[in-house]
């Protein structure tokens, strides 16, 4: 019942689709300037027909209808209703529903709120969003449909992945996607553009809102996956240079650059170019980004089950859409004049696309040189952090330097600021305190703190000054405050952070710098879906004459077996102490795993800042002066 | 000018995309196809209810199949019903071998479901199953009076499987 409910729903937003650009496509030739109500009807009804099917499958989770595939094998009947409702995007099927969704979501949207006086470049917008519409529900109906049914009906599901049975990572996906997915309506926005010949200062203005709200959702989701990597999977980081991650950090770089290209094109000044490829590459680089998920090509934490014939549906669909719009680009690129000076507020947006760039290529390079060897070569190796590290390091000192300078230029008009003034000299002061507490001697690290305490200086300067002038444009200001802290936490973190990995047994002690880590004694419960064997620990600090009791987790699901080591987290205002524990197979002994890590709360504050300046934008349509 | 720019980014793309393609194909996952045409394993194996199985007790039938499931295994519910159909199949025998599961559960599973197996086998430790080639189940091998393995078929088994191995019997 409810099976056939889903396929009629997303069936019928399939035909409104098609409708919709044969209407629009008619539209075109008409000389008049509105667009008809028809369209607008239409465009309502398939996202009322898209939003319910979605429902269906929700509907089917929460009551457990496991004459549906798709809930039987991600479902069960014992699991709390916040996951039963999350395990709906838990998996491949149900989360390509939720991805078409957002996409009818996003073009009903645009057409309602854009406000572009070009009747063609709406429709014509509206027609490419909707092609891809009809791409995905195809892929969805086709190949991975969550409505499918299961005769004769089991009368338990296989349940959820233990691993996935938590709050962050309930929300991780649906953010990820509004970010990933929310870039097509400027992909589709571009073209339509370039086709359309639309004039530069409405492009920006149509794109830059949902740029803004896309970058917002893309940021928070890298925030809630990397909390969701430091609490469950127990290996004591918040960033693994994973593929899964790089491939949702990728389409953040060139969003980056892209919300700051609008700033210059929306004053006519210049990087139209810049700004269509950006919006065509930002959604590439998510459609990407899937297809390396989804096909089983990368090994990586986020394990979708393996299935070449997905994998090869989203390699078609890539190449036919990269292949499309290069081709576009390059027909309707009109010519572009270099109309700005060098140290204005625009030559240091362009310096700052090339940065992003690159870092999008050495992420991309990771990423994809593994793929490429196994493949070409048959030689098998991982890419890890200190490839990243070491290449992507030195480069965040310009980075932040231009962060902090870069703003306090003027647009167009070039003029040569003093160098040394009081902000570089209370920062060069506040420096060499860290310095003295930090004593610290990596010239790298010196020289990334030096220039981040600069950066966050210089901003809490801007608060001031845009409060005293009743400026409220605080978008910017707030991002790069945002990133200042967030660097200069890391590199804090990086500095202080303790780790020892040991074997013990219950009731022994271990020292480890200035702590003593005892193991009092085991307890094993017998919860509702799962058995656990709970460690007692007391962690005794010698310095400050403190005892933490923590007490981590080995725990065996049931539904499906899984075995999981939960860390125990004892989190502070300025530090977290973290212990997992894993037994080692028929002895009494455990290895633990023993950190202390400073300043996280403040690295998942920072970031929360740098995407709060980007809703702000969004909010914010005055100019930046 | 522009159109070489064009030609340039195409070639560039049709590569990265053509390694993609080839990428797919390759299975990440260890693979044990190359089994086929060898000769099994000797592995020896609990009875579900009293005894052991050797696999060298296969010669004395036509046509094995060894199929790896478990009550826990959703795709094995899925490919039950064709093991069913494939039971009555004259000169085919089918072993089943349940893997890592409670004995309770997997009972109730057969009970709901049928029973094809004309032997049935356990592996509680699943240390067993990996002897005969296989890494994760559903997992069906089929091996004639010689030990040597004809096919293996990895994941569910659907109705053009069954008309496979049925026309590999009556041949």
């Amino acid at each position: 019942m409810l099976s056939n409910l889903g396929i009629i729903f997303s069936s019928f937003a399939l035909i409104i689709s098609i409708l919709i650009i044969r209407f629009s496509l008619i539209e075109i030739k008409s000389p008049q300037n509105k667009i008809p109500l028809k369209i607008y009807k239409l465009s309502l009804s398939q996202l009322i027909f898209s939003i319910l099917s979605f429902f269906i499958l929700i509907i089917g989770y929460i009551f457990s209808d496991f004459s549906m595939v798709n809930v039987y094998e991600n479902s069960h009947t014992t699991k709390p209703l916040f996951y039963k409702i999350s395990g709906t995007w838990g998996n491949h099927e149900g989360s390509l529903l939720l991805w078409t969704n957002i996409l009818v979501i996003f073009s009903f949207l645009f057409l309602v709120l854009d406000k572009n006086k070009n009747k063609n470049f709406k429709i014509l917008t509206l027609c490419i969003q909707n092609l891809l519409i009809i791409i995905f529900f195809l892929f969805l109906l086709t190949n991975s449909n969550p409505f499918l049914k299961i005769f004769p009906i089991p009368k338990e599901g296989m349940g959820l992945n233990p691993i996935l049975q938590d709050p962050a990572l309930a929300i991780h996906p649906p953010l990820l996607y509004v970010g990933f997915v929310g870039s097509s309506i400027y992909f589709s926005a571009a073209l339509s553009a370039l086709i359309s010949r639309v004039d530069f200062t409405s492009l920006a203005k149509s794109i830059k809102p949902w740029v803004s709200i896309s970058w917002f959702f893309q940021t928070l989701g890298i925030l809630v996956g990397s909390i969701w990597a430091y609490y469950e999977l127990g290996w004591g980081g918040y960033w693994f240079w994973d593929p899964v991650e790089n491939s949702s950090l990728m389409p953040w770089f060139l969003m980056t650059a892209l919300l700051h290209s609008t700033l210059v094109l929306e004053r006519r000044i210049g990087l139209y170019s810049w700004v269509i490829i950006l919006s065509i590459l930002t959604f590439t680089m998510s459609v990407v980004g899937t297809f390396l998920v989804r096909s089983g090509i990368l090994n990586s934490v986020h394990t979708f089950a393996n299935d070449p014939s997905r994998g090869l549906f989203i390699l078609t669909f890539l190449t036919l859409m990269i292949f499309s719009s290069i081709f576009i680009f390059f027909k309707y690129a009109p010519t572009e004049k270099k109309n700005y000076k060098i140290f204005s507020k625009e030559f240091f947006i362009l310096i700052n696309n090339w940065f992003m760039i690159f870092f999008l290529a050495v992420v991309l390079i990771g990423t994809l040189y593994p793929v490429f060897l196994d493949t070409l070569i048959g030689e098998k190796i991982s890419v890890g952090p200190p490839y990243y590290n070491f290449i992507l390091a030195p480069f965040l000192i310009p980075l932040l330097f231009l962060m902090t300078s870069g703003p306090r230029y003027k647009w167009i008009t070039q003029e040569t600021k003093k160098f040394f003034n009081v902000v570089l000299i209370l920062s060069l002061i506040l420096f060499f305190a860290v310095f003295y507490l930090v004593k610290q001697n990596n010239l790298m690290i010196n020289l990334i703190l030096l220039f981040s305490i600069y950066l966050i200086t210089q901003s809490i300067f801007d608060f001031y000054e845009n409060f005293k002038n009743r400026k409220i444009n605080f978008s910017r200001v707030l991002s790069h405050f945002g990133f200042g802290l967030l660097i200069f936490f890391i590199s804090i973190n990086h500095i202080f952070s303790i780790e020892d990995n040991f074997n013990i047994r219950a009731g022994e002690k271990r020292e480890t710098k200035n702590y003593i880590i005892k193991f009092e004694n085991l307890k094993t419960n017998d919860n509702k879906n799962y058995k656990s064997v709970v460690g007692n620990f007391e962690i005794f600090n010698k310095k400050k004459l403190i005892i933490e009791k923590l007490n981590p987790e080995i725990r065996l699901y049931n539904q499906p077996k899984t075995l999981t080591y939960e860390a125990s987290i004892k989190s502070s205002f300025l530090s977290d102490t973290y212990l997992t524990m894993s037994n080692i197979s028929e002895t009494d002994i455990f290895n633990i795993k023993f950190q202390k890590k400073p300043f996280m709360n403040f690295i998942w504050f920072s970031v929360l800042l740098i995407s709060f300046g980007g809703i702000l934008n969004f909010f914010n349509r005055k100019k930046e002066i | 000018m522009k159109k070489q720019y064009l030609i340039i980014t195409y070639i560039i793309l049709i590569f990265i995309f053509s390694v993609f393609y080839l990428s797919l194909d390759k299975k990440t996952i260890y693979n044990t196809e190359d089994l086929i045409g060898k000769k099994i394993n000797e592995v020896e194996l609990n009875l579900f209810d009293k005894g052991t199985f050797n696999t060298k007790e296969i010669s004395n039938y036509n046509y094995t199949l060894i199929n790896f499931w478990a009550s826990w295994c959703g795709p094995c519910r899925k490919e039950h019903k064709y093991l069913v159909k494939l039971s009555k199949v004259k000169n085919l025998k089918i072993i089943g071998v349940n893997f890592k599961d409670e004995d309770s559960k997997a009972r109730k599973f057969l009970l709901e479901m049928g029973n094809p197996f004309f032997i049935l086998a356990k592996d509680k430790q699943g240390k067993k199953t990996v002897d005969f080639g296989v890494y994760g189940i559903p997992e069906t091998i089929l091996v004639n009076k010689n030990l040597i393995i004809l096919k293996k078929y990895i994941g569910p088994l659907n109705i053009k499987d069954v008309n496979e191995i049925k026309k590999i019997i009556n041949q």
